[in-house]
């Protein structure tokens, strides 16, 4: 795009301005990656990715789709091991160590970090072993009444336990898709992880639902790292502490919230937040 | 919840985890084990099943066969000269005297020259000896012989140097399908005739050849060596010509109506679970229906493969109509809005369009379905396929037999020493002919698969 | 002229009215109008009118000609022939039948059989006569009657699709027509079996033991059910323990585990497996696992027979395994990816995904295949002809020889067919009631899958 046209459009709002939220932050690195290539087979989809992520925040990628952010996002708990023909180069550190060592143990990865997704998918069982399922698996608990403890914990942290106390036993399934989701982030909290990615949690509900779930982001980064995939500017905006802006395959900026929507530093991101593609 | 706490706390939940991984990976190799192991157990048994059937029909392909000289000695065969058709002689005139001339051929001790041929091997043999002699070679020779002479009258005085087919019997002493061992009175063969086939053996007059009797004969019963599949071969082509006629065309057609034009109602709801069911009807009611409407109301004759048509029609029926829905509901509505945008009638757009983008997928529909017909045996023994047929039927009307019930056939013969190599054989012709239609099938589907 | 020689000739004029229609429709092209149809349209129109009546004439005297000449003869005949008993009198029809087709008889044929040959003869090629005029009026008329209605107006690309529209309806009744005649005729000759056995006797009845049919009606022997019900379920029932673990695996390794070129390799693999004639299993059982049953038995000290309901079911397990497997395959790969997502998202192996989350989803469509596969069993046959050894008793022990429907239903039906006995009608019974089995578990099975299938949608 020349400047000519540049200079025609009107200067937008920023976006990030109202972004009220204060950070939990601490100045601790949670996860580090560094130079993160991917591959499906002949292409490259990343091309060298470095980033950190610290303890107890929340880290929004955004960028037009295709542009790699939901594929990197899958590279730090490894669920890109599930899809054939995709190869991960570079290194990803949870605390300290590799996660792509191969002496490390994808399930004790995923255990810790955990993955909420884009569609709603619970499990074809009822509301209450949704939610024990993960504990369960990994022996979290050791008496029905520990259980129990952790089903009713998690649901009233994923703001979800008021609606279902009475229908535990109910099929999953048979909810509306934002309880739906909301029981995905409780079935992921339920096993406590570390850092919780999310993959686009709210592109499939209606908006009084995405409230919902944004608040519960909120809420919950009192004790989790977040990393989340959007592919709306003003999510990133109310709920991120950090965004970074994937194109192509790049990792083009990443900065406080703040200053990606009010003073990006490249180009292509000020393009992309005023809305001149994506 | 301080930093401090928050990561104690994670290293207590850590250690829980990983003291239970050990175990759960365990879990994960066994459950991999196991089905590896059924993908194993799975192909082992067929492996067993084509290397046991292959090891014990390929042998038979090959037979005993004698190299003899035979002379047509005109002391013995004592005829005229082959009619020739005179100057103003009718027809029918002639054909009458050819057909007297045979008769007489036919009437020739023709056994008398095999006898003297083998006689010229072995010596002079004892008039008792003349059994133990007749044992050696296959009955049906004799006829062979007879037949070489139709064609050829010229050979009369003549020596000839001939491969003809041991009989059935020395067929298994020779290739070691009977115990050696065996007293006497169990040996299909007198003692007599087994030294003389030992002895012939090593002089290399009987050797192990391969023999064309399998695929070019009809079926014998008085002489087992030279039993062949060409009839049940012709009555199998017979049929499927019929399946082909009839349920390909009436399959595709009202698969295109059932997907294409039929109205979304209780009716078409109907047919579509009648169809689906009756794919999965066992093929012996196919039978009985036959047996009760075509034989019994309809009165067509029994054993003809036009019946065994008839009824492998009905079976395939539904397996043709199921491939090729599937194969039209893979083709994609943009197709049929495009064609019906430019103003083309429903009937257009179906079989200008939608019907050759779908060939591919009928063809091998339709193929795997002649295959599933080929191999099908129940329905054909309760139409009376199951008879001893002597003929090589010329027209689908003739008793016959097929493929699949010529081996329910011989595997049952008391002869199982010899039966059962040759029966491992005759399965060996039809699952090559199913699964050349398979890989037919198959190549069709890559070749021109597409991706919608 | 035999029937093909007229077909052919019908399809020679047919195409000469196309042609008709084409010239006409093109004339007419020239002219102010447009034409609502293509001229290729106008042709076949004009074939249709010319060829599908004559045809259809044909087809009636097809019919109905040989009982029409039959009765005019039968009204000629001399009345001592008229006054022959029902046997002798069809031999009668049937000689002067061969005479007059030309062929010899034994002995020459009598005078009235010469007589009644020569009339059928004559009454033969006379309706003969009239059909093929009759089939030259009717095409000329419809012919020139169609050329007569060629005009720029006529819409004939949609009657000659209302034409095409018919045909295909009329092919997709033939599958409701099969369905109809199989329960129209297994009905019909049931319900003559129960004339000579009750019902009861036969759903209930604890004894196979059927006699020959030549040994007259007052020693009809036992038709009970029941070790034939027990035998078909023992057989089966040792065929899906071996057929359901082997090939649920089967398909689970090459859904979740196998790599691709495995799976691409095995998987037409496994469908010609399916395609594998059940004669050939069958003899397989015969010739290779009874004989080592049998010896395995004498190893361990128990008594197996060489044909038995271990060997046939077991082979007939092997039989099923590729359709199980191909089927459960096929139910497996349904199940969305997001679902076996979630479960290792949150740290499962891949096992437990499989076992606590797939499956589970899966288990309807599972138990669909599960029930095509007992349907299948049952109404297999020639595995068990060939390995059951036909031994109608009622007894618990799968090492020795049992019988089932299916194998009851040869042995009643092949040799003679002779639809006035029970040894035959019994057939048609054991086939009713096999059909219900089998009907009752395929409808079961596809609603199920069905129900599944749109789940997953």
């Amino acid at each position: 795009m020349n400047m000519a046209t540049k200079a025609a459009i009107e200067t937008p709002t920023p976006l990030g301005a109202g972004n009220s939220r204060t950070s939990k932050a601490s100045e601790r690195i949670k996860m580090r990656a560094r130079q993160v290539k991917v591959h499906y087979g002949d292409t490259e989809a990343l091309h060298g990715i470095d980033l950190d992520i610290h303890e107890n925040e929340v880290v929004a990628f955004i960028g037009p789709s295709g542009c790699g952010k939901s594929t990197f996002l899958r590279c730090l708990n490894r669920m890109n091991d599930t899809i054939p023909g995709c190869r991960v180069e570079g290194r990803v550190q949870l605390d300290e160590s590799d996660i792509y060592d191969p002496s490390l143990d994808v399930v004790l990865l995923r255990a810790q970090v955990g993955i909420v997704f884009q569609k709603p998918n619970p499990f074809p069982k009822s509301i209450y072993e949704n939610i024990a399922y993960g504990p369960r698996l990994h022996g979290l608990a050791r008496r029905r009444s520990e259980l129990d403890d952790i089903v009713e914990g998690s649901l009233r942290r994923a703001g979800l336990w008021e609606e279902v106390k009475d229908r535990l036993d109910q099929p999953g399934t048979g909810l509306s898709g934002g309880q739906q989701q909301r029981l995905c982030i409780a079935r992921t909290i339920a096993v406590s992880p570390e850092v919780i990615l999310m993959d686009e949690p709210c592109s499939a509900l209606d908006p009084i639902a995405t409230a919902k779930v944004e608040q519960l982001i909120d809420e919950l980064s009192d004790s989790y790292t977040i990393v989340m995939v959007t592919h709306n500017m003003q999510q990133a905006a109310r709920v991120a502490d950090r965004t970074a802006f994937f194109h192509m395959g790049d990792l083009v900026e990443v900065d406080t919230t703040d200053q990606i929507f009010t003073n990006p530093s490249d180009q292509r991101t000020h393009d992309y937040i005023t809305g001149r593609f994506g | 919840m301080t930093p401090t706490s928050a990561s104690v706390d994670h290293s207590r939940r850590r250690d829980l985890i990983e003291a239970s991984l050990k175990r759960r990976h365990a879990r994960e190799r066994r459950f991999r084990r196991l089905g590896l192991g059924a993908v194993i157990l799975g192909m082992g048994l067929v492996a067993i099943l084509f290397a046991s059937i292959l090891m014990r029909g390929v042998p038979a392909f090959w037979q005993a066969t004698f190299t003899l000289d035979v002379h047509f000695d005109p002391e013995v065969i004592r005829v005229e000269a082959k009619p020739e058709r005179g100057p103003g002689e009718s027809e029918a005139d002639f054909r009458e005297r050819h057909l007297a001339w045979q008769g007489q051929v036919g009437m020739v001790n023709w056994q008398q020259l095999l006898d003297r041929a083998l006689m010229a091997e072995l010596g002079e043999v004892e008039a008792r000896q003349a059994r133990d002699l007749r044992a050696l070679i296959a009955s049906g020779e004799r006829f062979a012989l007879r037949d070489r002479f139709i064609e050829d009258p010229d050979l009369l005085g003549q020596t000839r140097s001939l491969k003809l087919l041991a009989s059935a019997n020395v067929d298994v002493w020779l290739k070691g399908n009977i115990d050696r061992s065996l007293p006497d009175h169990q040996q299909q063969l007198s003692a007599q005739t087994r030294a003389w086939a030992d002895a012939l053996h090593d002089r290399g007059v009987i050797t192990n050849a391969f023999s064309t009797a399998l695929f070019l004969n009809p079926d014998s019963r008085s002489s087992l060596a030279s039993a062949g599949l060409a009839g049940a071969f012709m009555g199998s082509l017979f049929m499927m010509l019929v399946v082909i006629l009839l349920a390909v065309p009436l399959g595709v057609a009202s698969a295109i109506y059932l997907e294409e034009f039929a109205p979304r109602n209780r009716l078409t709801d109907l047919i579509e679970i009648n169809i689906n069911n009756l794919a999965a009807v066992p093929s012996i009611v196919f039978g009985l229906l036959g047996a009760a409407i075509f034989i019994g109301y309809l009165g067509l004759p029994l054993s003809a493969p036009l019946v065994g048509g008839l009824v492998l029609t009905l079976m395939t029926l539904p397996t043709i109509i199921i491939a090729t829905r599937a194969a039209l509901r893979s083709i994609p509505g943009s197709i049929r809005q495009a064609a019906l945008g430019i103003g083309a009638s429903r009937v257009q757009t179906v079989f200008h369009h939608v019907l050759p983008l779908a060939l591919p997928g009928i063809l091998t529909g339709s193929i795997l379905g002649v295959a599933q017909a080929l191999g099908e045996t129940a329905p054909l023994l309760l139409i009376g396929m199951n008879a001893f047929v002597a003929n090589v039927p010329g027209t689908p009307l003739e008793q016959s037999t097929a493929l699949p019930v010529q081996i329910y056939l011989w595997q049952g013969n008391e002869l199982r020493n010899f039966f059962e190599a040759r029966t491992s054989a005759a399965i060996i012709v039809l699952l090559g002919l199913m699964l050349s239609l398979n890989a037919l099938a198959i190549w069709l589907r890559k070749r021109f698969e597409t991706r919608w | 002229m035999n029937n093909l020689v007229l077909i052919a000739s019908v399809l020679c004029v047919m195409a000469l009215a196309y042609q008709v229609g084409l010239t006409r429709s093109r004339a007419l092209a020239q002219g102010p109008r447009r034409l609502h149809s293509r001229p290729g349209y106008y042709g076949v129109l004009v074939a249709l009118w010319c060829g599908l009546p004559a045809l259809g004439l044909l087809l009636l005297w097809s019919l109905l000609g040989p009982q029409l000449v039959e009765q005019l003869v039968i009204r000629q005949l001399p009345p001592e022939v008229l006054a022959l008993g029902e046997r002798e009198f069809a031999t009668f029809m049937r000689r002067a039948a061969a005479l007059a087709a030309g062929n010899r008889v034994s002995s020459g044929g009598s005078e009235a059989e010469l007589a009644a040959a020569a009339h059928l003869a004559r009454l033969d090629s006379l309706g003969r006569l009239i059909l093929v005029a009759a089939m030259a009026v009717v095409a000329v008329a419809g012919l020139v009657h169609a050329r007569g209605r060629v005009s720029p107006s006529l819409r004939a690309r949609n009657q000659v699709e209302r034409v095409i529209m018919v045909a295909l309806a009329m092919s997709s009744a033939v599958a409701i027509l099969t369905t109809v005649g199989i329960v129209l005729s297994m009905l019909g000759e049931a319900l003559n079996f129960f004339r000579f056995v009750s019902p009861l006797d036969f759903f209930l009845g604890t004894t196979w033991n059927p006699r020959f049919s030549t040994s007259g009606t007052d020693s009809q022997g036992e038709f009970g059910l029941l070790p034939l019900l027990w035998g078909t379920l023992m057989v089966s029932g040792i065929a899906l323990l071996v057929a359901i673990p082997v090939g649920l695996m089967t398909a689970i390794y090459m859904a979740e585990y196998a790599p691709p070129w495995l799976r691409n390799v095995a998987k037409p693999v496994i469908e010609v497996l399916a395609g594998i004639p059940t004669i050939v299993y069958g003899f397989f059982a015969l010739i290779v696992i009874g004989p080592f049953l049998s010896d395995l038995g004498d190893l361990i000290g128990i008594s197996i027979r060489t044909t038995s309901a271990l060997t046939a079911g077991l082979v007939m397990g092997i039989m099923i395994i590729p359709f199980v497997s191909s089927l459960s395959d096929d139910i497996i790969t349904q199940v969305p990816k997001a679902l076996r997502d979630g479960a290792l998202g949150l740290g499962a192996t891949k096992s437990e995904t499989i076992r606590q989350v797939v499956l589970p989803a899966a288990l309807p469509g599972i138990v669909g295949a599960f029930l095509l596969a007992a349907s299948r069993a049952i109404g297999e046959t020639m595995i068990v002809v060939l390995a059951a050894g036909n031994n109608p008793v009622l007894h618990g022990n799968p090492f020795e020889a049992v019988s089932t429907i299916t194998v009851t239903i040869v042995n009643q039906l092949t040799g003679d067919m002779d639809f006035a006995s029970p040894q035959s009608l019994v057939a048609f019974a054991l086939g009713l009631t096999l059909f219900v089995i089998t009907l009752g578990l395929n409808v079961i099975a596809l609603l199920v899958v069905r129900k599944y299938r749109q789940q997953y949608e």
